[in-house]
């Protein structure tokens, strides 16, 4: 068993024979090893997000036709660190009338959200920061502290803009949490376990090949949780400013902006997860942990730049839309891809391989035809109901 | 070792990056505060009345309907770890309670409490 194999066990027990021989009771040496593993590990997604500021501005920039931050550095790759100093010497102003408590406590818990969802992202086979059995649940607890911050940060502003804005995101939030929930519990029942590692180990097919629709719908909440566009009601700035982060400003503003880049940069990594494989790549995986982190890394990044540039490509919807969007569509669609993959999992679960993955896949094909054959007609009955019903061709009468 | 003990941790060090973050800015940042910095922020209106607003009976609404789906979802999980050991007849049972709770979903939408009135 050498570093390059298992490094985690390794580093764990070469510290463990230090402290001990310290004379450190056992359960306090394993506490200080966590302690300094999840200090690491959070350490090292820190300068990952300092990266992502650099990332998201540049694709954005590509998306925009123009060249992005080129003056700081090669590539204005040190423009972030720029940027940090900038926010740490800049004067912090908190409105007069704010609760200062929950005002100060909002832009930790929002950072602080998106952290410990890592706890359960399986970086590699035996790198995880804990293999619970309910990891599926915590991100979803762990999203709900999120939402706990927006609405803290909103409502303790003492600002009409913020307020409003921290309305639209709750209800965006709960509404498009429906069909996210129900779209893990796909992995769920293909893999037959909540465990994030688990749901990986079982993956010898990817399970977008098994629900491609359930992946799609997926991401479409996850953007929407996300709070990012074409779903950034609670930060249209062409009405409400900037939304609930309006009265924030240096580092607290950096918070929650550092906070975003990071969750959708880990949710990227959680739909990796759970429908691309995770770490696994035909094998590469076992070759090298190191070889693990990279593939994880690498599909990480693959889905946070979908996610990008559905951001920099679709308007903005409209709030009763975005809503009406997840409860009338969104949310049916998901219950009725639960039901079918249930019954095709236990109908087609003694078959074969290739007719396993087959039929899955056909279904959800069908089912997203029906969807989408179904809300056409629905909408061309709306345009009609306002245009009056489509002039009949002249032509075919003479 | 209970592995929730780590779980604890992330929460600790996750607390301890932002807020150190903070405090070190605090410290670094001018502190040129008057009256009218203070001023809530509305596009250089002074604000009338007061910020803390009534919020729209329609966002009550969408919360219960989502309190009942979210309940909903996390009793389907335990059904959905087990169904690879219990068959088709487990499944059935199940696509009966989502069934149910669908029927509260086109229920809520016949009444038009999900348009945006």
């Amino acid at each position: 068993m050498s570093f390059w194999n298992d490094p985690l066990k390794v580093a764990a027990d070469w510290l463990m024979g230090i402290f001990t021989g310290w004379g450190m009771p056992e359960l306090a040496a394993n506490i200080l090893i966590g302690f300094l593993g999840v200090l690491i590990l959070i350490s090292i997604l820190m300068v990952l997000d300092i990266f992502l500021v650099w990332v998201e501005r540049k694709v954005v920039s590509r998306f925009q036709d123009r060249i992005g931050p080129n003056r700081v550095g090669p590539f204005g790759l040190i423009q972030p660190f720029a940027d940090i100093i900038k926010l740490l010497i800049k004067e912090d102003t908190t409105p007069g009338g704010a609760d200062r408590v929950v005002y100060n406590l909002a832009p930790m818990l929002s950072m602080m959200s998106v952290l410990i969802l890592w706890a359960v992202v399986p970086i590699a086979p035996t790198i995880l920061g804990v293999d619970i059995n309910i990891g599926v649940l915590y991100i979803v607890a762990a999203g709900a502290i999120g939402t706990l911050s927006i609405i803290m940060a909103g409502w303790s502003s003492n600002n009409k803009f913020a307020t409003i804005g921290a309305f639209r995101q709750v209800a965006v939030m709960i509404s498009f949490e429906i069909p996210m929930l129900a779209m893990m519990l796909i992995p769920t029942i293909l893999a037959g376990s909540m465990g994030t590692s688990q749901i990986i180990e079982q993956q010898s097919v990817w399970y977008f090949f098994l629900s491609p629709l359930g992946a799609l719908v997926f991401l479409i909440a996850a953007i929407a949780e996300l709070g990012r566009a074409p779903f950034d009601m609670a930060e249209g700035e062409s009405e409400l400013v900037s939304g609930y982060n309006i009265e924030y400003s240096g580092m607290k503003f950096g918070m929650f902006y550092a906070g975003e880049l990071l969750h959708a940069f880990t949710f990227g990594g959680f739909w990796s997860i759970m429908f691309f494989g995770g770490y696994r790549f035909f094998g590469l995986e076992q070759v090298s942990p190191f070889l693990a982190i990279a593939i994880l890394v690498f599909k990480a990044f693959l889905g946070y730049w979908l996610i990008m540039w559905v951001r920099y490509t679709l308007l903005r919807i409209r709030i009763d839309h975005m809503l009406a969007f997840n409860w009338k569509f969104l949310t049916p669609l998901a219950f009725t891809l639960i039901i079918v993959t249930a019954f095709m999992n236990a109908l087609l679960s003694g078959t074969s391989t290739w007719l396993y993955i087959s039929g899955m896949f056909l279904s959800n094909v069908l089912i997203a035809w029906i969807a989408l054959e179904i809300a056409r007609s629905y909408s061309r009955k709306e345009r009609e109901k306002i245009q009056g019903p489509k002039p009949v061709v002249e032509a075919a009468h003479h | 070792m209970n592995p929730w003990i780590f779980v604890g941790l992330f929460f600790v060090v996750g607390l301890i990056i932002p807020v150190s973050a903070i405090v070190v800015a605090a410290i670094l940042n001018p502190k040129k505060s008057n009256p009218i910095k203070k001023t809530t922020y509305e596009c250089g209106i002074e604000t009338v009345g007061e910020s803390w607003i009534q919020f729209k009976a329609q966002y009550y609404i969408f919360a219960l309907v989502f309190l009942i789906f979210d309940v909903e979802t996390v009793f389907l999980f335990p059904w959905a770890i087990k169904l690879g050991q219990l068959g088709m007849f487990a499944v059935l049972e199940g696509i009966v309670f989502i069934l149910i709770l669908v029927a509260g979903l086109v229920y809520t939408w016949r009444k038009g409490m999900l348009e945006w009135a």
